[in-house]
């Protein structure tokens, strides 16, 4: 597989929340707007890069019986970072994202990105793969967060465009099934195509 | 390259190093971001507090005190002056009735007990129903408002107060801590 398959595999074909499905309760409870949405996925790729590129350096160093609570410490500690920087630099998106920048530890993207991919592969090509996967995982966020955010607040990006209320199960929980329920139907019709 | 073996000893030296390299690294990150969040914190509360009570030519936030508010419960006061005047007072108030948790208030009093303004620091309501108390369309109803004669109750309850459609349990919460902030002030006998 050439480097530029093993980047755009993550957008679409191997999208991790509309095709794998993994890391969807990040998914669902995040992406309330456009900009949540966004935030969380960039804060996921950078721990997904950071962690995808160490575990390939050290996967020769590793045994094999503690391959997974070595990996969950070098995530645990780069989810610590993000969470620092964030909390430093961008307060208010830290305090809306709350809990689940913690969360990213258990995200099942990333650790299924170290097991399956990094510690199999090159050290680039984990870079390429974590970029690919993260800007995927970003990608259908925004997207979910957008429709969510027009639906249900009658807004993008934060910019209103309608007065008033918009259908507020696009807000709650629920909303966000729906949303995802439909943006995967319509993934995997493309792909079939 | 080759994985090495799974003995005891490789397994407990790997794991050690992995952890040692960590922690060193963010205790180091943690170094470098402590003043940036503290300020952060602190520009947070002083937005906060001009937002209330505006005007103010001291630092409220070195003349913070605390008062009792009963129950074992105290809220922090922060006194608002302009020239050694004192010109109203900013409560960080809190309620636990909200509809999901805590819901926390800055609060700004008149010395006469007079609400100047109120802002929103921290809350878990739904979204989209109970996060609406942030919004003017609610909070602006009890500004210029004194309790003494405007009851702090929604209009289910018998009050004056306009609740947020199908939020009457965040609206009640909001008007709980502002009533809280205002006897706490009137108890402590702050004129």
């Amino acid at each position: 597989m050439n480097q530029i398959q093993n980047f755009t595999k993550g957008l679409i074909k191997e999208n991790p929340i509309l095709v794998l499905v993994l890391g969807a309760c990040p998914t669902l409870a995040t992406t309330s707007s456009s900009l949540n949405g966004l935030g969380m996925g960039a804060a996921t790729t950078f721990v997904l890069v950071c962690s995808n590129v160490v575990i390939s350096l050290l996967a020769g160093l590793i045994p094999d019986k503690v391959r997974i609570p070595a990996f969950i410490v070098i995530i645990a500690s780069f989810v610590t970072i993000v969470d620092l920087a964030m909390q430093a630099y961008v307060p208010d998106l830290y305090k809306t994202l709350g809990i689940f920048i913690p969360l990213i530890v258990v995200n099942c993207i990333v650790l299924g990105r170290a097991e399956a991919f990094a510690s199999k592969n090159s050290v680039f090509s984990s870079l390429i793969d974590g970029l690919g996967m993260g800007l995927g995982f970003t990608l259908a966020l925004g997207i979910l967060g957008a429709i969510r955010e027009i639906a249900g607040s009658g807004s993008i990006m934060g910019y209103k465009f309608i007065q008033g209320d918009g259908i507020l199960v696009f807000i709650l929980a629920p909303g966000a099934f729906i949303a995802l329920g439909y943006l995967i139907a319509l993934v995997n019709k493309i792909r079939k195509a | 390259m080759a994985k090495i073996e799974s003995t005891f000893r490789n397994m407990a030296l790997s794991l050690t190093m992995i952890a040692l390299v960590s922690a060193a690294l963010l205790g180091f990150v943690y170094e470098l971001t402590k003043k940036p969040i503290e300020m952060s914190v602190l520009n947070k509360k002083l937005t906060a507090i001009k937002q209330v009570v505006p005007d103010f030519t001291n630092n409220p936030n070195d003349e913070m005190f605390r008062l009792s508010a009963g129950d074992g419960d105290s809220l922090d006061i922060y006194p608002a002056k302009k020239d050694d005047v004192i010109i109203g007072y900013a409560v960080n108030t809190h309620s636990s009735k909200g509809f999901s948790g805590n819901i926390s208030l800055m609060a700004g009093f008149r010395p006469d007990g007079t609400i100047i303004n109120i802002t929103v620091l921290e809350h878990k309501e739904t979204p989209g129903l109970g996060t609406k108390m942030a919004d003017p369309e609610f909070k602006d109803q009890f500004m210029e408002k004194n309790p003494a004669e405007f009851e702090l109750k929604v209009e289910k309850d018998g009050g004056p107060v306009d609740a947020i459609t199908a939020a009457t349990i965040s609206s009640r919460a909001f008007c709980d801590a502002v009533q809280k902030a205002y006897n706490t002030l009137q108890k402590g006998g702050i004129k």
